[in-house]
């Protein structure tokens, strides 16, 4: 027997949408049936429950189920759960239920992350807005001076790589565009259409070097993840998908302190917990709040070297379905919607399994790279088809 | 100066009182260890490199670098007036400190990485923001 291991045995995923007037409950519980029907597991074989950021009562629209919410309305009877916001990030809740089935605490966790934004926007009542007259903690640092979005804070991080490298508005632009162009073909996209150059450049300015289309936007829906034990995939019906490595690491608690995203340390930290390298990657699913992040990620998983990121997505055909290395083959954040991180697990499996249809890259692909988090907290996932 | 809306308050503590009230003598207060010297922000109780407990908030220069900075074009509040530039900047002390603010006195466009600038106040009900201007 070798060493324990943990699989991906089942993904699902709610409508997604803009303002939807499902419940995000019920959003939850149509991806973890979705989930569960594609694993081949019943509620009664589910044993644990993570979430990130957990349930944020006084931000509900950004997380507004609970584990204990899951746990209470499907009458599971779990000896493992977490609902954490002081963890690595959003994908550290995958590699909590990775831990936790090696360990033997669990053998098939439901993790899910569920968002509302668009949604509590449209209904303030029952999703009172975030109040912003007196702030503490980590906001205390940058609200007093407007920097109140994370676009603020991350198009910093875009003037200093553009200073420092040379990065220009026309490199940043192939993020976008390629992530428009994938959603088109992804038929659970917010976006529809392909971007143009043209239009990319016509947008209106949110905060430089960041326009409209470098920002995803608010978007309802949950995704959901299914963790199993290596020694429990007899019960599972789909291929399953091994979490071969996972890293995460957080160095500074205010955004503005960081010199740079911890992309890096992680990116880095990734490949000393495996004996795959960057150069094994079939595909890489980037985190992509903003068009930078990737940029950063590419960087410092060691895809290409620091301050060549702008470079190696410059005009789009690298990270194209045909180029050689597929980024964000869903569309990512920026085109499939702010599915905050769990979408990249979801679209990893999708494109492992094969089963991308229009937007499936070709060659059997056996290894790929998850990612989210983008000041300085950061998570990644190695996932392998075995 | 405001941009239009009140800023953001922050909540006085223990903590941050000195950071953000030392503009009421003209002061940008940072922690700074008693033991090592090292400046430390956000302020707090103990000192992020030796973890003495010797640290207290001490007048700083005032006088930084942009590390980098961002033009915000998005009226994220009501009323906010845009455009305006958000900054980080680099203290003199210790070039590892961030203070993120505004640079005004000048116009949008003409603000660039690196930049030398120096920090001014601005009172807002017993508050003082500390925003830079650039320098010389």
């Amino acid at each position: 027997m070798g060493e324990p291991q943990a699989y991906i045995s089942g993904i699902g995923m709610s409508e997604v949408g803009v303002r939807l007037k499902r419940r995000p409950l019920l959003l939850t519980v149509d991806a973890i049936r979705e989930a569960l029907d594609d694993a081949g597991l019943v509620a009664g074989q589910i044993d644990g429950v993570a979430t990130y950021p957990g349930k944020m009562p006084t931000y509900l629209g950004f997380s507004p189920v609970s584990s204990d919410d899951v746990i209470e309305a499907l009458g599971l009877k779990t000896r493992w759960h977490l609902g954490a916001q002081e963890m690595t990030a959003q994908l550290g809740a995958i590699a909590a239920a990775a831990m936790a089935v090696k360990a033997g605490r669990a053998r098939h966790v439901l993790c899910f992350r569920t968002v509302y934004e668009a949604g509590a926007l449209a209904d303030p009542d029952e999703y009172p807005p975030m109040h912003r007259k007196e702030v503490s903690g980590a906001s205390q640092w940058t609200a007093p001076f407007y920097a109140i979005s994370a676009a603020n804070w991350v198009a910093q991080y875009a003037t200093r790589h553009m200073a420092r490298y040379g990065m220009t508005r026309e490199q940043l632009s192939a993020i976008a565009i390629n992530a428009h162009r994938n959603a088109a073909l992804n038929p659970r996209a917010i976006v529809k259409e392909p971007l143009s150059a043209e239009k990319y450049f016509a947008a209106r300015m949110i905060s430089t070097p960041f326009c409209l289309y470098d920002c995803d936007r608010f978007t309802d829906a949950s995704t959901v993840i299914i963790v199993s034990a290596g020694d429990a995939l007899d019960e599972i019906t789909a291929t399953p998908v091994r979490i071969a490595a996972t890293a995460g690491s957080v160095e500074r608690y205010s955004w503005d302190q960081a010199e740079w995203p911890g992309s890096y340390a992680t990116g880095k930290a990734l490949w000393d917990h495996s004996d795959y390298g960057p150069s094994d990657l079939d595909i890489a699913q980037l985190y992509d709040g903003f068009a930078f992040h990737p940029i950063t990620w590419l960087e410092g998983l060691g895809i290409c070297p620091t301050g060549e990121g702008h470079r190696f997505v410059e005009g789009g055909t690298r990270i194209a379905l045909d180029g050689v290395l597929p980024m964000n083959t869903s569309g990512g954040q920026l085109g499939a919607g702010r599915l905050h991180g769990f979408g990249f697990a979801h679209e990893s499996v999708v494109q492992l399994r094969g089963l991308g249809g229009d937007r499936q890259i070709s060659g059997n692909p056996s290894l790929a790279v998850a990612t989210s988090g983008g000041g300085p907290m950061a998570a990644a996932l190695l996932l392998a088809r075995d | 100066m405001s941009f239009g809306p009140p800023r953001p308050r922050p909540r006085l503590t223990a903590e941050n009182r000195a950071f953000w009230t030392g503009g009421a003598s003209g002061e940008l207060m940072i922690c700074r260890c008693g033991d090592c010297d090292q400046w430390l922000h956000p302020p707090q109780p103990i000192c992020r490199h030796c973890w003495s407990e010797n640290v207290s908030p001490q007048p700083a220069s005032g006088r930084g670098r942009i590390d980098s900075f961002t033009i915000n074009h998005q009226p994220w509040m009501p009323g906010l007036e845009v455009p305006f530039v958000i900054a980080r900047v680099a203290l003199e002390e210790d070039e590892s400190i961030f203070l993120t603010t505004n640079i005004i006195g000048c116009a949008p466009t003409d603000v660039a990485v690196d930049d030398p600038v120096v920090v001014t106040f601005s009172e807002e009900d017993g508050i003082f923001f500390p925003l830079f201007e650039r320098a010389g």
